[in-house]
């Protein structure tokens, strides 16, 4: 009885910073319109902040608690809009998306450069003392200030929202800005409102939750937010009442898990501790699944214009020959630790390449590609991996996998697609990858490079150009598909899932296969990694490795083989080459790739596109293409010269007006 | 009560005598020269376009002539990219929305203006931004719009479309503009409904508020308007009374509206 007491208060100690911290990102999905990634990332770095003050600067804790709640922590929520979510506005949902990605991306990254060398207890208020709830069970203060904080955000944040005309005037913006706008409100000045508040409402969590983990470390303590995700979605993104029930739903699973299942020696064959760790998220994963969705979204359809070329059929062979060649040429002059980096990169792009069908063409966001990557590479090691055979189990296997994750996806959209597709990769990191049958905890499996059609490719030369064909095969497959029927329904998914309804287009159908391709490719590239490095381990595949992949094919040009290609290869040659420049900074391809990102917003459609609009340009004389239109820019009628134009107004054309029909 | 010295510009010529400056009175709203665009493509070629104090205005013309992206102009969502726009004599070039709204121009854009997640008193609770308090703002509501006291919990979005425009129109009753911009009220609504819309903008009119309003089917509007502009491909290319209007141009424009009108 007591230590089910103890549970419970643990359980609802967790949930109410869980509550704490999904009130954020309600409050700022809410009142912004961003589902904001980072969250957990921001909780994480501010509890390291809090931890500086305290515990080495030796501030009060009290004064320490304010000072980042109600000050640094809101100033830097509303730079951040500013300087960064700002310029999402009015762009494609996944936009600002990508660019709380980024944002989390390198939160990790100065985190870990900052504070991840050490560890660390968290401190927490009034140390190990508290009150008795029975003669057994004792509630710390600390445990006590955290429910009663809890409580207080709840009712501080339903008072703005509902009865402040601020609040209101916040969630007017998200539903309709221009109108907001028209009504005297300040859209922009709300944004950075909000962004100040879901911060504030981050770190206090954060500081709340951190205690929980008996050293700070960046990652586990950025996933400990990351569960009150599952509380957030539960609550629909809207609803706090129903956010606060799932956080602490929540918040008692994970302590009775933690209590109650039975404790495996660590990490046995038998994953009953990773399903520990993994709960929240499997409920995340349950609850996305069971929500009711909305119906299908007509009205909202924004024109995204992106003129990204399609290069004919013998513009794709010829290129993809050239490029072989060259690399074939380049690897004979390389010294052998850059053939390796090269040959990584080229790998990594192949896993990019997998989300440019999915994301690029089709609109539906993954975060799990580096998953079915490992699930590829397993597949490699234990089936023959020296042979054909063994890519042929990659790619079935998580394409297989793909497919069997999309199957319950499919009603999912947007956002929520994207947040299933996480919350499967970090149950695969717990429950999957670290077991014995797969990469073992903290070690690597041997993958075997694969000798094909007698040919060996056990040299790192060899095998980059044998990566180089494949890719430049997929690429040229790809785009053949992209010219055809099914590259068209993509494209016609992504504009508009009504119209394509309403065309009689079989969704489920098309959306199953182009997931399944996805990661059938995905899988590839990730027999092709292991095989590469040789010595591929659970950590190479982690779920949060598959945020950088993102970004790098955003920012390369989602749209893009080629841009697939160089990201893959750049992300390698930054993470060593660049590296070692500044070995005193750990992750500098988090940063760069981070700092990339962020500045996706400038230029939407990604790189590869805007040089080639560029050169394009230049050489035909032209102004450069705008990228985007508003979706309400009515046809162009400067060439329609319309019956009973007035004489004194001369046509810009000189057409002849046409004769008024009476 | 918004009155014509509520329109009073701050920025008259001191030099001028009082009786020349109620003489030269500058027109509440004016576009001079006025060209935009929406990326590349200009849609308005030079307008030029005055509403004087009081009077209501009619942009009439034929769909894309570019009537909603003259309101757009002159509620700020639009910056002009040549010419001038002026406000009550100020030259407001690239004034935000936000700003003109609080300043006493109150715009009804195209479609339903509300918000469809807020209850219909959130969404009075947002006009009171434009200077009134929320008592203000709720009385004038209900008195003009019953309807709409029974419905204050409900979501905006599950009104009725009248109820929605009703709704919208709230804000122009409430809010006490010095200008009223109103773009297609009668939009996808029954006749009924419409007669009872443009009852509202008559006695708004009434009070001596300055309206500009567009309409693709005049029946309406000319019911209302002092004056008529007509609007085709980009340009102002007929002004006047709405009898002064040449019938041929009436009819190349406006199709059915003599048959209405005779």
């Amino acid at each position: 009885m007591n230590a089910f007491l103890s549970f419970t208060v643990i359980g609802v100690v967790t949930g109410a910073a869980y509550a704490i911290a999904a009130s954020g990102l309600v409050v700022t999905y809410a009142t912004s319109g961003v589902f904001n990634i980072a969250q957990g990332a921001i909780g994480m770095v501010f509890a390291y902040v809090f931890w500086q003050l305290v515990d080495v600067w030796h501030w009060n804790i009290l004064l320490a608690t304010l000072v980042v709640v109600l000050v640094l922590a809101p100033v830097a929520g509303a730079l951040t809009e500013v300087l960064f979510i700002r310029r999402a506005t009015g762009q494609a949902w996944y936009v600002s998306m990508v660019v709380t990605i980024a944002l989390f991306v390198l939160l990790l990254f100065l985190a870990d450069w900052a504070w991840g060398a050490n560890l660390h207890a968290a401190p927490s208020f009034f140390g190990d003392r508290g009150w008795h709830l029975t003669s057994k069970v004792l509630v710390t203060w600390h445990e006590t200030i955290s429910i009663l904080l809890a409580g207080a955000t709840a009712v501080f944040l339903r008072v703005l929202l509902y009865r402040t005309r601020v609040g209101i005037a916040m969630r007017a913006v998200v539903d309709n800005r221009a109108l907001a706008g028209l009504n005297g409100a300040r859209p922009a000045w709300l944004g950075t409102f909000s962004w100040a508040l879901g911060a504030g409402t981050g770190a206090l969590a954060g500081i709340l939750i951190a205690p929980i983990l008996d050293n700070l470390s960046v990652l586990a303590l950025t996933f400990l937010i990351f569960y009150a995700y599952g509380a957030a979605v539960l609550g629909r993104l809207r609803s706090l009442p129903l956010t606060f029930l799932g956080a602490m739903v929540l918040g008692l699973a994970y302590s009775y898990a933690v209590g109650y299942l039975p404790q495996n020696s660590f990490f046995d064959s038998i994953p009953i501790s990773g399903l520990r760790e993994s709960l929240p998220v499997v409920m995340l994963f349950v609850v996305l699944l069971v929500m009711k969705q909305g119906s299908i979204e007509g009205s909202r359809v924004r024109a995204f214009r992106e003129s990204v070329d399609v290069a004919p059929f013998t513009r794709s062979l010829v290129t993809g020959v050239l490029v072989v060649v060259a690399m074939a040429i380049a690897v004979s002059f390389m010294s052998v630790g850059d053939v390796v980096d090269v040959g990584e990169g080229v790998a990594l792009g192949i896993v990019v390449l997998s989300l440019v069908p999915l994301a690029g063409w089709g609109g539906q966001v993954s975060l799990c590609q580096m998953t079915f990557a490992g699930l590829g590479a397993f597949a490699m090691a234990h089936v023959d991996g020296g042979s054909f055979l063994g890519l042929l189990a990659a790619i079935g296997l998580a394409g297989v996998v793909g497919a069997i994750v999309a199957l319950p996806a499919l009603r999912l959209r947007g956002l929520y697609l994207a947040l299933a597709t996480f919350a499967f990769a970090f149950a695969m990191d717990n429950m999957f990858f670290p077991t014995n049958v797969a990469f073992t905890y903290g070690g690597t499996i041997h993958v075997n490079r694969p000798g094909i059609f007698g040919l060996h490719l056990a040299s790192n030369d060899s095998f980059t150009v044998f990566l180089t064909v494949v890719f430049c095969l997929l690429a040229i497959g790809l785009l053949a598909l992209r010219r055809g029927p099914f590259g068209r329904l993509l494209l016609a998914m992504k504009d508009s899932e009504a119209a394509c309804v309403t065309l009689g287009a079989n969704l489920t159908r098309t959306k199953l296969a182009v997931f399944a391709l996805s990661a059938a490719i995905a899988g590839l590239g990730g027999a092709l990694y292991g095989a590469m490095i040789t010595q591929p381990g659970a950590t190479d595949f982690a779920s949060e490795q598959s945020l950088p992949i993102l970004l790098l094919a955003v920012v390369f040009g989602m749209a893009t083989t080629s841009g697939a290609f160089l990201g893959g290869i750049s992300y390698s040659l930054v993470s060593t080459k660049v590296q070692s420049l500044a070995p005193g900074i750990p992750n500098l391809q988090w940063a760069l790739t981070g700092l990339a990102g962020i500045g996706i917003t400038m230029n939407p459609s990604g790189t590869v596109p805007y040089v080639v609009r560029m050169f394009k340009g230049r050489f035909a004389g032209q102004p450069q293409a705008v990228v985007d239109l508003p979706a309400t820019a009515p046809a162009a009628m400067s060439g329609v010269a319309a019956a009973g134009t007035v004489a004194a107004v001369t046509p810009p054309s000189g057409t002849a007006a046409v004769p008024t029909s009476a | 009560m918004p009155s014509a010295d509520a329109v009073t510009p701050p920025s008259a010529p001191a030099r001028a005598g009082t009786a020349l400056l109620e003489r030269r009175q500058p027109p509440v709203i004016e576009l001079r020269a006025v060209r935009a665009a929406y990326g590349r493509i200009e849609v308005l070629h030079g307008i030029d376009l005055a509403l004087p104090a009081g009077m209501v205005m009619a942009l009439l013309g034929p769909n894309g002539a570019g009537k909603s992206t003259v309101l757009k102009v002159t509620s700020g969502q639009l910056a002009p990219t040549s010419g001038c726009f002026h406000v009550m004599g100020r030259h407001v070039n690239g004034i935000a929305p936000d700003a003109l709204a609080r300043a006493g121009v109150c715009t009804i854009p195209e479609g339903r203006a509300i918000f469809p997640n807020l209850t219909v008193a959130e969404n009075l609770r947002i006009m009171t931004y434009g200077g009134s308090s929320k008592r203000e703002v709720e009385e004038r509501a209900f008195a003009r719009f019953p309807r709409l006291s029974e419905r204050r919990r409900q979501l905006a979005g599950t009104l009725s479309g009248g109820e929605q425009q009703m709704l919208a129109m709230a804000r122009a009753l409430s809010s006490e503009p010095a200008v009223l911009l109103l773009d297609e009220i009668s939009m996808g609504l029954a006749p009924l409904v419409v007669d009872n819309l443009y009852s509202v903008v008559s006695a708004i009119a009434a009070e001596g508020v300055a309206i500009l309003l567009t309409e693709q089917f005049a029946r309406a509007a000319l019911a209302v308007a002092d004056r008529v502009g007509l609007v085709s491909q980009g340009r102002v290319v007929a002004e006047g009374r709405p009898d002064e209007l040449p019938d041929d141009l009436a009819a190349a424009y406006l199709g059915g509206l003599q048959a209405k009108g005779g």
